[in-house]
């Protein structure tokens, strides 16, 4: 019985560490990763690609939305920008689009607005309830004219991670999804700097390392490759983030 | 004569087992105890007492599912470890109120030791889909096959006072099999297994859906179940518990009951049934 017992300890400690050597393997780790497009399969057959992520009333909201990442990029060009109260900032919409557009705040106020109470779920766990306002990034895409041979969208940000700029990507479902908007309101004031001033990202389908905050530019793009490290966002390079991130 | 004789009475044995794995019935389990009779000269101390007692679905999904469980709580604690707070309610966050703030799990007892979250992540979200379509085909099979039906079925008089505290006298005396019907689950076996098979593990898969943003859109009604995000991951983590705890009687009662033959048993299929204290 005490043998039984110690030899299950010492055997579930060496498969534990066993699990560790085995994610060392490239073909074991390909095999793992492939949970992330098995999800994404899965979540795009079952769920309406229009399918809306639950929406709150404004009794609903979190006392206070913390912020994560970046709570200032700190830079001497964006604090430039902040001292003029993003006066001076402009959206830069390009990639493949017939048009390219530089959108000043108030030109991302002409657009029709979309208002949202939705949940922000880290990948960490927590989660935070606020009230978000901005422009449908498909309505922006559609007035740049974005061509055929797009198939992601990439968001370039002013915040700095190892001295590159932090950036995301999300596909065209999510980026045409009626959620998927360019806030620059959380609870009906403008974005304060530590959620990602003066615009950001909010897709709500998706985990918050997706939502990028301090957005500088709007590209579309037909491949991932060739940016950052080809596999579509900060995290994504550097740390085996998933890209899918509706998981 | 006599080898060409244990040839026969051998295939005789192993053709049976292997129409036994195909379905079980009475017929093949007689054909069995033919040639275990046949082969008794041979073969004796191997085939007297042994009988065939998990079918091959029950095999395959119990090592599924250790394999899963093991590396779900593994990945699931390393997760855990990225915020330790459990809320109920749809929000929480650091400045809300916890009613759980949990330990920092250590490296021995996480997937990967050392703190990685996007590889925790990746352990867990692989296992969470072996262990949910494991459990679906395990369901089909065992409905098609009557294994629930059979095994599982609470009869009348399981759930009467006497029959339970003769149980529970039974097990405090290290007695778990019914010597006239050895295979046969006991009452406390047949509870945990179905509460364990329709129960804690469709709760653990259901809520750790309901924590996926994409599945929140397309079934919202999941979240209305659960209370909210953050409760269906509170709820989620006591479901972890549950199975933690499971495993430990589990494997505890194994160990009571014979490790080896009882671990070879969910291997082979073949069961020795043990000579226990009778008073």
């Amino acid at each position: 019985m005490i043998l039984g017992r110690r030899s299950l300890i010492a055997g579930s400690a060496a498969l534990l560490a066993g699990c560790d050597t085995v994610i060392q393997q490239p073909a074991a780790r390909r095999i793992l990763f492939l949970g992330e497009d098995m999800h994404r399969g899965l979540q795009r057959a079952l769920v309406n690609r229009n399918a809306l992520a639950p929406e709150f009333t404004g009794a609903e909201r979190s006392p206070f939305f913390r912020p994560n990442g970046t709570r200032d990029p700190g830079t001497s060009e964006y604090a430039a920008l902040q001292a003029g109260k993003f006066a001076d900032w402009r959206l830069q919409v390009g990639g493949l689009v017939a048009q390219p557009l530089s959108l000043s705040l108030s030109d991302l106020g002409a657009f029709p607005q979309r208002v949202q109470i939705t949940r922000h779920d880290c990948v960490e766990g927590w989660s935070a309830i606020a009230k978000w306002q901005g422009p449908k990034l498909g309505d922006v895409l559609k007035a740049a004219g974005m061509r055929d041979a797009a198939r992601y969208i990439v968001f370039t940000c002013a915040d700095l991670y190892g001295g590159a700029p932090y950036y995301e990507s999300i596909d065209l479902v999510d980026a045409f999804h009626p959620q998927t908007i360019l806030a620059w309101a959380l609870n009906d004031r403008f974005l304060p700097v530590m959620n990602g001033a003066p615009c950001r990202l909010r897709v709500e389908r998706q985990l918050g390392y997706k939502h990028a905050k301090y957005l500088m530019r709007v590209e579309a793009v037909a491949s991932l490759d060739g940016i950052g490290k080809g596999k579509g966002g900060y995290w994504e390079d550097n740390v085996d983030y998933d890209w899918y991130a509706g998981i | 004569m006599d080898a060409f004789r244990f040839r026969r009475d051998r295939l005789g044995l192993f053709l049976a087992r292997l129409r036994l794995e195909a379905g079980d019935c009475r017929e093949v389990w007689l054909m069995h105890a033919a040639a275990v009779q046949r082969s008794e000269n041979h073969d004796s101390l191997t085939a007297m007492k042994t009988v065939f007692r998990h079918r091959v679905a029950t095999r395959l999904w119990h090592w599924i599912n250790a394999i899963s469980i093991f590396i779900l709580i593994g990945s699931g604690l390393g997760i855990s470890n990225a915020h330790p707070r459990l809320y109920w309610g749809s929000y929480g966050a650091n400045f809300d109120p916890a009613w759980w703030e949990l330990p920092r799990f250590p490296a021995w007892l996480t997937i990967p030791a050392s703190y990685n979250l996007a590889i925790s992540r990746r352990w867990h979200l692989f296992f969470g889909l072996v262990l949910a379509f494991g459990l679906l085909a395990y369901m089909i099979v065992s409905l098609l096959n009557r294994h629930f039906a059979r095994k599982l079925r609470v009869r009348r008089g399981d759930l009467s006072r006497r029959n339970l505290l003769a149980d529970l006298r039974e097990h405090l005396a290290l007695r778990f099999h019914d010597p006239a019907n050895p295979t046969a689950y006991n009452i406390f076996q047949k509870l945990t297994y179905l509460a364990l098979i329709f129960i804690l593990l469709p709760l653990v898969i259901f809520t750790g859906i309901a924590l996926s943003p994409a599945m929140n859109a397309g079934l919202p009604w999941l979240l209305d179940l659960f209370g909210g995000r953050q409760s269906a991951r509170s709820i989620h983590f006591l479901c972890m518990i549950g199975l933690a705890l499971f495993t430990v009687v589990h494997l505890t009662l194994v160990i009571l009951a014979g490790a080896i033959n009882e671990t070879r048993s969910m291997i082979t299929g073949w069961w020795r049934v043990p000579e226990e204290p009778r008073p």
